[in-house]
């Protein structure tokens, strides 16, 4: 019985390999995609990237600028996020099973979680575009909705998951609604929800280079008027400045994660 | 003068189970009252419909003179500030300080903005510390809770419930997940309490031999209705038989 049930799954294994190297045989052959093709140009891609993507003398002249621009940026996407977090907190708070004032709310809150959350970032940055028009509000507000969507939906899972007994205890001492939840709900979550709101930061001042090409703003719109103009040092220097700077808020976040927690 | 009159008390929660049925009795003030029986038999709804935890069908509960069924929300939440209660699993938020915790029990007395704000008259926070004193606890006032003992987390639990200045203390199985020692202490203290402070205690007790030496009177509920109600030493074998529908021998050992 058991080495039938193991010898089946063995089968099983093989087929599934076989029904995903069908599928990806398939895929290439209808888009025309030539895997072996493609591979070829990596080296020559490589070579191309190693000759042009170089920081040269001349473009560091651009640096402050740059460091000007990615500044506005890394700030916006925290101010995005922090903002967002706020109103997430209500959001969760009204949405979470523990802390619904009623059904209504509860449903209200999440369905616009999920509407902000499961429109990519993308497809915000351009509706906004255009009711906004180009400039900084637009990018702000792009990555707000994005952050507002998937915080909310965070809040409401780690308010679920804390301890209910205190919310009992306490409202078995005659506390009103706010004090259950400031003193706690909240206390019990906020070492996760500070870790999602810092993660958010990481994951915003990541989008916002792509937000800002889409909007024109910010250190996006920096890359991209390089990129037009063939500028191709000065686009490894923003890139590179972008990873330096990515790189230094992980490792913020990261100990203040290990302190909090 | 009855501090606490039930009047055939009704509770279901679905439409063809009844929890509670035709639950009589009254508690004078200063008593010290367990309620025996096995799980599921209605102890903890009961307790939970004292102070509207859970809310009854069907009856009446009079609590110093208030009818507590026809009470709206915030008379309900002055009400609740009579009422202490004791849980089994403490129920403490785990991640604050013992004193925060304890000063929680004053939330029911303030605004909804001064709780918040974590504002508290230099007369509560002196009673904290005589209350976590009195409980032997004093020296782990700046701890947080998580960081406690069973026993010793159950003590902030009194000690929240003392703090609200209450007339009654409800306790739900108090010692069930505490070690004999621990258990001891916390019954030791519970009997202080209502002797010395003259406050009222109802005890949901999964163990006869500790109800029958600490309590005035025990209560003794099986499938939702009282079987048995009188003092420890009236409580026989025939009688705990009917309670929990088993033999008390093996109940007791085991």
């Amino acid at each position: 019985m058991n080495e039938k049930t193991m010898r089946k799954s063995r089968w099983q294994t093989v087929i599934f390999l076989l029904i995903i190297i069908v599928l990806t045989y398939l895929s290439s052959a209808i888009t025309s995609f030539n895997f072996i093709d493609g591979v070829a140009t990596i080296p020559k891609a490589i070579g191309w990237m190693l000759s042009n993507l170089l920081v040269t003398q001349e473009t560091l002249d651009k640096l402050p600028n740059i460091l000007e621009k990615l500044a506005e940026t890394t700030f916006m996407s925290i101010a995005a996020t922090t903002i967002a977090a706020v109103v997430s907190l209500f959001l969760g708070v009204l949405g979470s099973k523990t802390t619904k004032v009623n059904n209504f709310l509860s449903v209200f809150a999440r369905f616009i979680a999920s509407v902000s959350r499961n429109i990519p970032v993308v497809a915000w940055s351009l509706v906004l575009l255009i009711s906004f028009g180009q400039n900084s509000v637009t990018g702000f507000l792009a990555l707000f909705v994005g952050t507002v969507g998937f915080l909310t939906r965070a809040f409401i899972e780690s308010i679920d998951e804390a301890n209910q007994s205190s919310v009992e205890a306490l409202t078995a001492t005659g506390s009103t609604y706010f004090q259950i939840v400031g003193k706690a709900v909240i206390p019990q979550c906020l070492p996760q929800m500070i870790s999602w709101v810092l993660f958010m930061v990481e994951t915003n001042i990541r989008s916002a280079t792509l937000v800002g090409i889409l909007t024109g703003t910010g250190i996006g719109y920096t890359f991209d008027m390089y990129y037009k103009m063939l500028n191709y040092n000065a686009v490894a220097l923003v890139t590179l400045c972008i990873v330096i700077t990515v790189i230094i808020v992980d490792l913020i976040s990261n100990y203040v994660r290990k302190v909090i927690l | 003068m009855s501090l606490l009159k039930i009047d055939e008390l009704e509770k279901s929660y679905t439409a063809d189970k009844r929890i509670l049925k035709d639950i009589n009795f009254e508690i004078k003030a200063g008593e010290f009252v367990s309620i025996i029986g096995p799980s599921g038999a209605g102890k903890s709804t009961m307790l939970r419909c004292i102070n509207r935890m859970v809310e009854f069908n069907d009856g009446k509960i009079i609590f110093n003179n208030h009818d507590v069924g026809s009470l709206n929300k915030k008379e309900l939440r002055k009400l609740r500030t009579d009422i202490g209660m004791v849980f089994q699993h403490y129920n403490l938020v785990p991640r604050l300080t013992v004193i925060e915790n304890v000063l929680h029990g004053r939330f029911g007395y303030k605004t909804t903005l001064q709780g918040l704000m974590g504002r508290y008259s230099e007369k509560e926070k002196e009673d904290a510390f005589r209350l976590l004193e009195k409980l032997g606890i004093h020296e782990h006032a700046y701890k947080r809770c998580d960081q406690l003992s069973g026993g010793q987390q159950q003590r902030v639990g009194i000690c929240r419930a003392l703090i609200q200045e209450p007339k009654l203390i409800l306790c739900d199985e108090p010692i069930a997940s505490l070690d004999p020692n621990s258990s001891k202490i916390i019954m030791d203290l519970l009997k202080s309490i209502s002797k010395e402070m003259g406050i009222t205690c109802l005890v949901n007790l999964h163990q006869v031999d500790v109800a029958q030496h600490y309590s005035d009177r025990i209560i003794g509920l099986n499938d939702g209705e009282i079987v048995f109600d009188g003092k420890g030493i009236e409580l026989s074998v025939e009688q705990i038989n009917k309670i929990y529908g088993t033999k008390a021998k093996d109940l007791i050992t085991s």
